[in-house]
């Protein structure tokens, strides 16, 4: 008895176990359940409130002047099958993407290398924090004019937006690794770039991790505004294939509104879609983070 | 001891002459440690023991080569300290091991930097795994073990480095009452098999006795060294046994008396009402 109890408390592989348990069913789960119920209640309040002029005579403010969701839902069957709407989703996707890559791939060297050298952070630092303020949207006019495409000139103002948050996670990542790891490599004598690639990389890991999925939301917000601004890119303004945000505004200018209530969801899918993806990429790439 | 010839032809003798460092910027700096010299002899277990505060990570960090002293000189092997190295490695008071490695990736660090051929290391590595009893939890990450279990994985990590002098900065501040006499007990009995020198860091006396050849009492800031006390017990030690032994507690009487002078200053700290404290303190002393 004795025996199989230290079995047990010693044996990582149930100890693993017990920490990583997995709920049996998604809906066993009663804070899955709350939400679901409660996703349901508001969708339920808000038809209420968006047909209660025709039945009640009362138009309750902000939802009472919206399409209810029974219109919506109708309105978005019949985009299903409009490939201007896919193509919009293709557009603004491929946008971010561009836009998010190049901020990642510029970003996190960028941020390592102000982390790391001293010279470097004295020159690039000010230069940084200097258009840092500006935001994103700012720049849209400008970019428009000294990119050759309109399509180049979006990408720019996506990378903007992703660029900063990513640099600054990265500095302030590199800031929190524990001196102490740096010395006790120093003394089992550690080459820089071993210090460099075995401890800094991994230590920023973490917080590479966290930047990008914070900078992933901020593409989409930059995206929706700048295809407003541009005017949709190369899809052009009679179509409605100019990407997610055009798509909206395209939408309200013609006068259909339920489509300007799924353009809206389309972006939230979207961003939510991206999010769980980086989100995930991470997870796997901090395997150590994992199990508290 | 796993690879006896790291370090061959060292000895591990440790000298302070004359060291002096202040931290803080110009005219606010503030001597941490003044004019400290110090012999730690060879081979022996050394307890340096002090008021918290009192400077001797300071110390810890002036050894193993972290910082440099303002003036003064430190001597390993009658060589100055010039930088960090692996002949004397420090087990630091809170678990430093590398979050994102593995138990046994953190153990097998020291040798895959300086390029040591594999197949080796790992055999050293799975032999100190087996003596530290962690071989079942190789594969784990540091946050998944215990407090005990992380500073055993630390002390292999330096271990396998065969390092001719261990440093030990309150390498078991921070544990659990039962757990911390665990650790004691098994790095005293892992200490006995070699011969490297020790020098740990402690703020408890009955550990300090526990472990010591030589104990090393230290002043309050700016640290010198106040006192040194021969520890001449027999060994194996026990931890409990030593509460009724008469010689260790002779010691524990002359090393109290020494310490809780220091400890007043270091509690008083230059306030007016702690140095009235104080005083009061003394006077019931003297009248019991």
């Amino acid at each position: 008895m004795t025996a199989e109890i230290a079995a047990t408390a010693t044996d990582p592989r149930t100890f693993r176990q017990s920490l990583s348990r997995r709920p049996p069913s998604l809906l066993a789960n009663p804070s899955t359940r709350r939400a679901c119920i409660a996703v349901l209640a508001a969708l339920m309040f808000w038809q209420l409130g968006a047909t209660s002029d025709a039945w009640l005579g009362l138009r309750p403010p902000i939802i009472g002047h919206i399409p209810s969701p029974v219109a919506v839902l109708e309105a978005w069957r019949l985009l299903l099958g409009d490939p201007g709407y896919w193509e919009s989703w293709y557009l603004s996707f491929t946008r971010v993407l561009m836009g998010f890559a190049a901020a990642t791939a510029i970003g996190v060297p960028f941020g390592l290398l102000l982390a790391v050298s001293r010279s470097f952070r004295g020159v690039a630092f000010p230069v940084f924090e200097l258009l840092r303020p500006i935001p994103p949207l700012a720049w849209v006019p400008a970019s428009i004019i000294f990119w050759p495409t309109q399509e180049l000139s979006i990408d720019f103002v996506i990378f903007l937006g992703a660029f900063y948050t990513i640099v600054l996670n990265v500095l302030g990542g590199a800031r929190e690794i524990d001196p102490r790891l740096l010395q006790v490599a120093r003394s089992m004598g550690a080459s820089r770039w071993n210090i460099f690639r075995r401890l800094i990389l991994p230590g920023v890991l973490p917080s590479i991790c966290v930047g990008m999925e914070v900078a992933i939301g901020i593409t989409w917000e930059v995206v929706v505004a700048a295809e407003m601004i541009s005017g949709g890119g190369s899809g052009g303004a009679a179509s409605s294939g100019g990407g997610l945000g055009f798509f909206i505004w395209n939408s309200y200018i013609g006068g259909s509104y339920p489509d300007i209530i799924v353009g809206m969801i389309s972006i939230g899918i979207a961003g939510y879609l991206s999010s769980a993806f980086v989100r995930r990429a991470g997870a796997r790439l901090t395997p150590w983070l994992a199990i508290r | 001891m796993p690879g006896s010839t790291a370090h061959a032809g060292q000895t591990g003798t440790i000298e302070l002459r004359g060291v002096c460092k202040a931290y803080g910027p110009g005219r606010f700096a503030r001597d941490v440690v003044r004019d400290c010299s110090l012999r730690i002899a060879a081979h022996r277990f050394t307890v340096l023991i002090g008021p918290s505060g009192a400077g001797k990570s300071t110390l810890v960090r002036l050894i193993a080569g972290f910082e440099k002293p303002d003036r003064g000189v430190v001597l390993v092997d009658g060589r100055p300290v010039t930088g960090p190295g692996s002949d004397r490695l420090v087990v630091f008071q809170e678990s430093a091991l590398f979050p994102w490695m593995t138990a046994e990736q953190n153990i097998l660090y020291g040798p895959a930097v300086r390029g040591e051929k594999r197949d080796r290391s790992r055999a050293l590595g799975a032999a100190l795994l087996e003596r530290v009893g962690l071989t079942n939890f190789r594969r784990l990450y540091p946050n998944q073990l215990s407090g005990g279990m992380q500073r055993r994985v630390e002390l292999a990590r330096a271990l396998i480095n065969d390092p001719s002098i261990m440093i030990l900065d309150e390498p078991f501040r921070g544990l659990d009452a039962m757990t911390r006499r665990l650790m004691l007990e098994y790095y005293a009995e892992l200490s006995s098999h070699s011969s490297r020198t020790n020098l740990f860091i402690t703020t408890d006396l009955d550990e300090a006795i526990f472990l010591a050849d030589t104990l090393v009492l230290m002043s309050h800031v700016p640290t010198r060294v106040r006192s040194v006390i021969e520890v001449d017990l027999p060994r194996p030690r026990h931890l409990t046994a030593l509460f009724r032994d008469e010689k260790a507690n002779a010691i524990k009487m002359q090393a109290f008396a020494l310490l809780h002078d220091e400890a007043m200053r270091a509690f008083a700290g230059g306030s007016r009402a702690a140095t009235d404290f104080v005083a009061a303190y003394r006077r019931r002393i003297a009248t019991a």
